[in-house]
């Protein structure tokens, strides 16, 4: 998902709990909100500053890969509602961000660490958009991915994050669908236009499937952040949820998935489905996506021009403060 | 690092609201350019008609270990509802 | 660098005119009395298209979220003003014409925007110091606009002043701000002006066409704005401590369709899916 590898400190059994973690736990047991200024464990407050942070720098990188369309758009009308859409995924990364710093720590350290590669954003971003279609695909396919995590975790333990979740979902509801809007555009469209459509579909069908993680039915820090319902479902139940709701979306636009092994499972109700390539997921983890390089060093590159606005603004509150001061006396 | 803006908490009133509602917060320089940039960033969708701005350090919250003795006393003052008071319906609506 | 030959040569833009007029099917001529409204109604509405396009640039590259987000809901407005300006100049064209039809399929000869709005984003400072001279003149335009003889225009302008007066509020700001903030601020925003102040003086010449329409009430007259847009720059400029440059030279053309050589690139940008797949619907 956004927050796709999301290290989980922690992971103690009941009889290992001191009575406050206990406390904390039954707190959550019982659906109650964690708020910022009550008691966590250590812990709980690092996992979720990870992840909040990772999902945070997902939207704002986010916004790179179809922020490279905008002045490409075919008509003024899609130009606008591409640059709508781009514009809601910096405030939902103000959202993140806000949240976040809830938990004791700052926006921009945030962003510093982001810079020095000690922080991920969703692996998702460091692929290319390369025509019309992947911004349909995008919306399609990638939001319809976050969405699919994003709903349940607005359920959260965590209050602030709860509510950033909330918001971001209310503010989502157009973005899934103003892409597959485009995909049926496309898909119904000259044969490049379908052409095109297909290509997008070929690309972004198994990094999609990334976005989820890996498989994490053995692993010990997906257990300690479902316990802390920080985390709501498993890497696989909101995979297959995904491919079963996105397979049938893409027969309805003619379009093929790219999948030779693809097949309704009577049994189970869902689809079987390939894995995608983990050893390319690592890849571009480690930094060999097909655009790492280039996404970050756009960021770091709008972080350090724009540092001269940032701090004259700094320096003229502080002046016009004083003035005021003075006048007051 | 240079100097951050500091953060600000954002306060709205809707078209119908009657309270100015918490809605998130936000980085500014100042009290003037938090509100220019709360009014581009929580009124995107035409939510508001009024914006309030505190520094979010300005803010005091109650502690929840006080939860109990702050708001289990009103508990009891049940009069206080209009619910707590039977009113025959031949009165009609009150 | 100068860019290409702002002077202003009526032939050329003659040439132009006639040139482009073969890419296009014959069509029957608009009645000469809409001409010059459909130029100028060009004129305004390729201006908002080409600053929305060149604000819609910065979009995830912003010195702050909160800028870019301030940004993006300038561009969207741009945007907007343009479908409504660009629609009603096709309807008084009278070729069957889309506003999309003139966004995407014309060339820069055909285009009427202000040369101000086709320079280069440059640093921040010179993106919001272009935006403000341009709201300046804008605000005042729109207010002249409103009070137009022609209703569909009136109907538009008054809109448009709503978004444009808040543009204003927030670039007057942010050039006090900066041009007050530190040395380096400072130093970047006096070189802004320098580079931009050239190009502010196309909004208040008026050739015949402005005349005609100005003199009909439909839109003001470029000339009775620089008084009112010089007042409001001097005012923040005076509390920024920048100077007001006393130059009076002006770049011109870009009414006229004589534009910079920027103006193709953001045109070979802009239209290029409608250009690669011609009559593909999106």
């Amino acid at each position: 998902m956004y927050a796709q590898v999301v290290k989980s400190e922690g992971s103690k059994t009941r009889d290992e709990m001191t009575p406050e973690e206990l406390a904390f736990q039954d707190r959550i047991d019982r659906g109650e909100k964690i708020e910022p200024k009550e008691w966590m464990p250590e812990g709980y407050r690092k996992t979720l500053i990870r992840q909040i942070g990772q999902h945070a720098h997902s939207e704002i990188v986010g916004q790179l890969p179809e922020g490279n369309w905008i002045t490409r758009a075919p008509t003024l009308e899609r130009k606008a509602i591409l640059l709508a859409k781009v514009q809601d995924e910096a405030g939902h990364g103000l959202y993140l961000y806000s949240a976040a710093e809830t938990l004791g720590v700052s926006r921009d350290e945030l962003m510093e660490l982001l810079h020095a590669g000690k922080m991920k954003y969703s692996s998702i971003f460091n692929y290319p958009t390369l025509t019309w279609a992947d911004m349909g695909a995008v919306g399609w396919l990638v939001d319809g991915a976050a969405i699919m995590n994003q709903v349940p975790l607005q359920r959260t333990s965590y209050g602030p994050y709860s509510r950033a979740m909330i918001r971001i979902c209310k503010e989502e509801s157009f973005h899934q669908r103003q892409g597959y809007a485009i995909m049926m555009k496309m898909a119904q469209g000259t044969p490049a236009q379908k052409r095109m459509a297909q290509d997008a579909l070929n690309r972004l069908w198994y990094p999609s499937l990334m976005m989820f993680g890996p498989s994490d039915k053995d692993s010990v820090h997906s257990a300690q952040s479902m316990a802390w319902k920080i985390k709501m479902n498993t890497n696989d139940e909101l995979r297959q949820k995904f491919v079963d709701q996105t397979v049938p979306q893409a027969e309805y636009l003619g379009l093929t998935v790219p999948d030779p092994d693809l097949k309704w499972n009577e049994e189970k109700g869902g689809y079987d489905f390939s894995e995608p390539d983990w050893s390319e997921f690592y890849d571009v983890l480690a930094g060999n996506g097909p655009c790492n390089k280039d996404r970050l060093g756009a960021r770091v590159k709008a972080w350090e021009d724009g540092a001269w606005f940032r701090d004259a603004l700094v320096v003229h509150a502080e002046k016009a403060a004083a003035r005021r001061a003075v006048a007051a006396e | 690092m240079s100097k951050e803006w500091p953060l600000w908490e954002v306060f709205i009133r809707g078209q119908h609201g009657l309270n100015h509602r918490h809605v998130g917060s936000l980085h500014a320089p100042d009290a003037e350019m938090a509100i220019l940039n709360a009014r581009d960033v929580y009124t995107r969708r035409n939510e508001g008609v009024s914006i309030w701005v505190v520094p979010s350090a300005q803010i005091t919250a109650s502690s929840p270990s006080e939860k109990g003795p702050l708001f289990e006393p009103s508990n009891s003052k049940v009069y206080r509802h209009p619910t707590f008071f039977d009113i025959p319906d031949e009165v009609g609506h009150m | 660098m100068p860019s290409l030959p702002d002077m202003n040569t009526p032939e050329v833009a003659e040439l132009a005119r006639m040139q482009g007029a073969h890419a296009h099917p014959p069509v029957p001529a608009p009645d000469a009395g809409e001409q010059a409204l459909f130029e100028c109604l060009l004129r305004i509405g390729d201006s908002t298209l080409v600053l929305g396009h060149r604000v819609s640039e910065w979009c995830g590259h912003s010195p702050a979220l909160e800028e870019d987000i301030a940004l993006a809901n300038v561009a969207l407005d741009l945007i907007g003003q343009t479908q409504n300006w660009l629609a009603l100049a096709a309807e008084v064209e009278g070729q069957d014409r889309s506003a999309d039809d003139l966004a995407y399929l014309r060339d820069a000869w055909d285009f009427r925007n202000l040369l101000l709005v086709e320079r280069p984003n440059g640093d921040f400072g010179h993106t919001l110091m272009r935006q403000f001279l341009f709201d300046a003149w804008h605000h005042e335009f729109l207010k002249g606009a409103a009070a137009s003889t022609d209703p569909r225009v009136a109907e538009i302008a008054a809109k448009a002043a709503k978004e444009v007066a808040y543009h204003l509020e927030r670039t007057s700001d942010l050039i006090v701000r900066l041009g007050d903030g530190t040395a380096e601020s400072h130093r970047r925003m006096a070189a802004a002006v320098e580079a931009l102040w050239s190009y502010t003086g196309e909004m208040f010449l008026a050739d015949a066409k402005d005349a005609e329409i100005a003199a009909r009430g439909i839109l003001p007259d470029p000339a009775s704005l620089r008084e009112p847009w010089l007042a409001t720059v001097g005012a923040v400029f005076a509390e920024a401590t920048l100077a007001l440059p006393d130059s009076a030279f002006a770049h011109k053309g870009g009414k006229q369709g004589i534009h910079t050589e920027h103006l193709g690139y953001i045109l070979a940008e802009m239209q290029f899916l409608q250009r690669a797949y011609p009559g593909a619907s999106w």
